[in-house]
C-alpha cells in the first residue's frame, strides 16, 4: 500500500455519506467492544475501492474481513451492519433488498390477481395472509417469505413513529398474530398428508427440522424488517445503541438471559480448548530441566563432536490436585457450572479433581464427572440428584463448611488447590470462618472465585471478606474473560 | 487461465465462478475475500473448525489461477531454519578444505567468505521459495496457530513487506506478490499483529444447499435424494452437542460410504451402523445414535 492511497481513501465516484456512514460504523463496532486498529479502519476503505458497490454480500464481507478478526465478533458486526447499511441501501447503490414492487407483484399473483391492481401486500386479510406464509413455508421460496415478513409486520406490530420501544416488543407483537408453533403442526400435518403416512420416523424428524429452520429464517426475516423500519425511524445511531449486546467473553454470569447462557455454553466449548492447549505448551516450555547428556552428545555429532547444541531434559512439575467446592443455589448456579465445565475441560492438566456441591447441605459429586465425557449430563445429574439440602434450600456457607471440615478436611494435603465458588451470601447465618483457617493451613493454596461485582462484596447478607482473609486471594469473576484469566494462572 | 501474472478477476462472483471449475463451491464470504486478497494483496487469515475445506481452498485457488503452490506446515518447534532458509554449511565445509587443498595455504579469508555465503550455499525453505519464485505461486501456510508466539513474527516482514532480510546477503524482495493464504484451527489466539496484517476469513460448516452441492459434486454417482438426506441427517447430528461435530470431509466420508454399500435410503438404522465414519469419539456416536434411534426431535 502506498502513500497516496492511504491519503485519498475514498472510493472513486462515492459521495461523501459513505463516507461518514463507515465512520460511524467503526465507531459503533468500536463501542460494541470489537477492537478496530486504524490500520484496518484504512485497510477497509482500501478494499471498498475495490468491491463493486452494488453487490451487498461483496460490500459486507469486505469490510468483515476486514474490521473483524475474531469469530466470536461476528454476531456484533451482523448486527451493526444491518443497522447502519441494510436501509441506506438504494441511496448507495447497494441492492435494496426491500424493494418493494417485485414483492407486491409476487403477492398479488399468488393471489390469482382477484382484486386487480388494488391488491398489494397491506390490503390483505389475515387469511389471506396466513395461506401466503403457509405455502411460502412450504415451498421454502426465499422472496415470497421476505415479502411476507414484511406484510406482516405492516400489519401486526403496529409501529409508530417515535415511540420509545424496544424491537423486542414489536417482533412478540407480530409473532403472537403469526402463531407460528401451530403453523409448524399444520405444515407437519400437510407433508404428512402428502406422503400418506407412508414416512419411517426419521424422515419425520428431518421435516420437522428442515421446517423449523425455515420458521427461524422466518423470525430472522421479521427481526430484520423492524430494525430497517426503526432506523428509518430514529436513525442508525440510536437503533445501534438500543442493539448492544456483550459480547459472549464480557456476558455476566449472574445475570444472562436464556438466550444469553446459550451464547455462553457454545463460546465455552473453544475457550476451554485454547486453555487447555496453552496449559500443555506451558508446561512443557517453560523452565529448561537439568542437562540431558545423551541427547547433547547426540546433536554434537554434526558440529565434529564439539556440543555447540546444549539439550534439557523437559521439566514435569508436580500436577496440583484441585478440590472445587461450589455454591449450586439458584443465584449463582450459572458461575458455578461454567466454572466446573472449565475446570473439567482442562482436568488433564491437575493430577486429580474433586468437586463438592452445596446449598446447606454439602455433597460429593465427583463420581458424576467419572466415565463421561459430557459434561453438561454431569451437570444435569448433579442439578437433579446431588443431596445438597439440610434444612430449607437457602445458602448456608457456614454449615456447608462444617460439614465439609467434618468429612473430608483429612483428606487435604499439601498438594491441594481448593477453589470456594460463591457469592457468600450466607442468609445471617453463623460464618464459620474457622473451617477455612484450618483448611489454609492444610493445603497448598485456597482461592474465592466470587460472581458479583467487586463493589457489591460485603454490603448486605455477603460476608465474603470474612472468608477472604483466609484464602490465598478472592477474585472478582464475573464473565468468562475474568474466568479464563484466573484458570489459566492455576495450571 | 495460466497466461500473465496471476489472472485478475473481474469481480467475486467472477472468483465464485472459477472455483466452481475446480470443483471447489465457495459461498459469497469466500469468494468475497479472495477477490480482495487479490486485489489487495494482502494475506487471507483463514479460519474455523477441522475438515472444512481451509487447505483445500488455498489449492483450488492455485490450481485455478495457474499457479505454483508453496506449502508451510507448521509444527511446536519450527524455526527459521525451515521456515525461511538455512545455510548449507556441509556444502561451505567441503569448499573450504577444497580450497585448502588446492592452494596450500589458501587465499584470503574475505574471498572464501565472500563465496561461501552466497547463492550456491543457499538452502531455500518455503518462505524464501515462495519470495523469490518468478513464476505465479500461492504461498500456504497451514495451521499457523500450532507454531509459538515467537515464531509468528517470522512471518510478520513477509506478510507486510514481501521481503525477507538475510544478513549476509541483504534483503530479498518479492519480483511479484504471492497469494498467501494461511490456516488456523484457532488453538489458540494468534498474535494482534498477525492479524492486523490479514484480511479474516472464517470458514464455518456451510448451509444445508451448499453442502448439498458439494456432495453431489465431490461423490460422482450418487443420487440427488440420497445426498438431500445425507446433508440433512448430517445437520441433525451438528445440531447435537458434541465434542466434535462432523465436518464436511466426513460427510463426503459418510456419503461414499453409503453409495458403496449400495444404500439408496438411509433409514435411522443404516444411520446407527454407519456413524462411526461421521463421528470419531465414542460418547459422541453413543449419543447421536440413542438420538436417531428415539427420533422424535425434542421440540423447542
Amino acid at each position: 500500500m502506498d502513500a497516496a492511497n492511504t491519503m485519498a481513501p475514498l472510493p472513486p465516484g462515492s459521495s461523501a455519506g459513505l463516507l461518514e456512514s463507515l465512520a460511524g460504523f467503526v465507531k459503533e463496532l468500536r463501542a460494541a467492544g470489537i477492537p478496530v486498529s486504524l490500520t484496518e479502519n484504512l485497510d477497509a476503505m482500501e478494499a471498498l475501492r475495490h468491491v463493486p458497490l452494488e453487490d451487498r454480500d461483496a460490500f459486507k464481507y469486505a469490510l468483515a474481513a476486514t474490521l473483524v478478526k475474531s469469530n466470536a465478533h461476528w454476531k456484533a458486526f451482523e448486527t451493526v451492519f444491518e443497522v447502519y447499511f441494510s436501509l441506506r441501501g438504494r441511496q448507495y447503490r447497494l441492492t435494496d433488498d426491500t424493494g418493494g414492487e417485485e414483492e407486491e407483484q409476487l403477492i398479488a399473483q399468488l393471489l390469482g390477481s382477484r382484486e386487480g391492481e388494488g391488491s398489494s401486500a397491506e390490503g390483505l386479510t389475515p387469511e389471506q395472509l396466513a395461506e401466503l406464509l403457509f405455502r411460502a413455508l412450504m415451498d421454502g421460496n426465499d422472496a415470497m417469505l421476505r415479502a411476507v415478513a414484511r406484510a406482516a409486520v405492516t400489519r401486526y406490530a403496529g409501529m409508530e413513529p417515535g415511540r420509545p420501544v424496544g424491537g423486542t416488543y414489536y417482533l412478540y407483537r407480530t409473532l403472537r398474530q403469526l402463531d407460528l408453533d401451530a403453523v409448524l403442526d399444520k405444515m407437519l400435518a400437510a407433508a404428512r398428508d402428502q406422503t400418506r403416512g407412508d414416512r419411517t420416523e426419521l424422515e419425520d424428524r428431518l421435516a420437522r427440522e428442515e421446517y423449523e429452520a425455515r420458521l427461524e429464517a422466518l423470525r430472522r426475516e421479521i427481526e430484520a424488517e423492524i430494525r430497517r423500519r426503526l432506523v428509518a425511524d430514529r436513525g442508525a445511531e440510536a437503533v445501534a445503541k438500543s442493539l448492544r449486546k456483550p459480547l459472549p467473553e464480557d456476558i455476566d454470569f449472574m445475570h444472562a438471559s436464556r438466550e444469553e447462557l446459550v451464547a455462553l455454553r457454545r463460546a465455552i466449548a473453544p475457550l476451554t480448548r485454547k486453555l487447555a492447549v496453552r496449559l500443555a505448551r506451558k508446561r512443557r516450555h517453560g523452565r529448561k530441566g537439568p542437562l540431558d547428556f545423551r541427547s547433547t552428545v547426540r546433536h554434537s555429532l554434526p558440529y565434529g563432536g564439539v556440543p555447540a547444541d546444549p539439550r534439557f531434559r523437559y521439566p514435569r512439575p508436580s500436577k496440583p490436585e484441585i478440590v472445587v467446592i461450589a455454591d449450586i443455589s439458584g443465584s449463582v448456579a450459572a458461575f458455578a457450572r461454567f466454572t466446573l465445565q472449565m475446570v473439567y475441560a482442562i482436568s488433564s492438566q491437575f493430577s486429580r479433581v474433586r468437586s463438592f456441591v452445596f446449598i446447606d447441605g454439602i455433597d460429593e459429586v465427583t463420581d458424576y464427572f467419572r466415565g463421561t465425557e459430557d459434561i453438561g449430563a454431569a451437570i444435569h445429574r448433579i442439578n437433579t440428584e446431588a443431596d445438597v439440602i439440610w434444612v430449607d434450600g437457602h445458602s448456608d456457607y457456614g454449615h456447608a463448611f462444617e460439614a465439609f471440615w467434618d468429612r473430608w478436611g483429612r483428606e487435604l494435603n499439601s498438594k491441594t488447590t481448593v477453589l470456594l465458588l460463591g457469592d457468600a451470601r450466607n442468609n445471617y447465618h453463623a460464618a464459620q470462618a474457622w473451617v477455612l483457617a484450618e483448611v489454609a493451613k492444610k493445603v497448598r493454596h485456597i482461592y474465592w472465585l466470587n460472581p458479583e461485582p467487586r463493589s457489591y462484596w460485603d454490603t448486605g447478607d455477603s460476608i465474603v471478606s470474612q472468608y477472604a482473609t483466609h484464602c490465598d486471594g478472592a477474585h472478582e469473576c464475573r464473565n468468562l474473560k475474568q474466568l479464563e484469566r484466573f484458570v489459566e494462572q492455576l495450571g | 487461465m495460466s497466461d500473465a501474472p496471476p489472472a485478475r478477476f473481474e469481480s467475486p462472483a467472477a472468483v465464485r465462478e472459477g472455483l466452481r471449475t475446480v470443483s471447489y463451491l465457495a459461498d459469497e464470504g469466500i469468494a468475497g475475500v479472495v477477490f480482495l486478497a487479490e486485489r489487495l494483496g494482502k494475506p487471507v487469515l483463514v479460519e474455523g473448525p477441522a475438515g472444512t475445506g481451509k487447505t483445500q481452498l488455498a489449492k483450488s485457488v492455485a490450481e485455478l489461477t495457474g499457479a505454483r503452490l508453496i506449502r508451510l506446515q507448521c509444527y511446536e518447534g519450527l524455526d527459521e531454519s525451515k521456515a525461511l532458509y538455512e545455510w548449507n554449511y556441509k556444502k561451505q565445509l567441503l569448499r573450504i578444505q577444497a580450497q585448502r587443498v588446492a592452494e596450500g595455504s589458501g587465499g584470503s579469508w574475505e574471498d572464501i567468505e565472500e563465496d561461501i555465503f552466497s547463492e550456491p550455499f543457499l538452502l531455500t525453505r518455503p518462505l524464501l521459495e515462495a519470495i523469490r519464485a518468478e513464476d505465479p505461486v500461492v504461498l500456504l501456510v497451514d495451521e499457523v496457530d500450532r507454531v509459538e508466539v515467537e515464531t509468528e513474527a517470522l512471518l510478520l516482514e513477509i506478510l507486510s513487506d514481501y521481503q525477507v532480510s538475510i544478513p549476509e546477503l541483504g534483503t530479498v524482495s518479492a519480483t511479484q506478490i504471492p497469494l498467501v493464504f494461511l490456516t488456523s484451527n484457532s488453538t489458540r489466539e494468534l498474535s494482534e499483529a498477525l492479524k492486523r496484517r490479514c484480511l479474516f476469513l472464517h470458514i464455518d460448516y456451510p448451509d444445508i444447499e451448499r453442502e448439498r452441492e458439494i456432495v453431489l459434486t465431490r461423490v460422482p454417482g450418487i443420487s440427488e435424494a440420497l445426498a438431500d438426506q445425507v446433508v440433512r441427517i448430517v445437520r441433525s447430528v451438528r445440531s447435537l452437542e458434541l465434542k466434535k461435530a462432523p465436518s464436511v470431509s466426513e460427510t463426503l466420508d459418510w456419503a461414499r460410504t453409503l453409495l458403496i454399500l449400495g444404500i439408496e435410503s438411509v433409514d435411522a438404522q443404516t444411520a446407527t451402523a454407519t456413524l462411526h465414519i461421521l463421528l470419531k469419539y465414542q460418547s459422541d456416536i453413543d449419543k447421536a445414535a440413542k438420538d436417531l434411534a428415539g427420533s422424535v426431535a425434542p421440540s423447542r
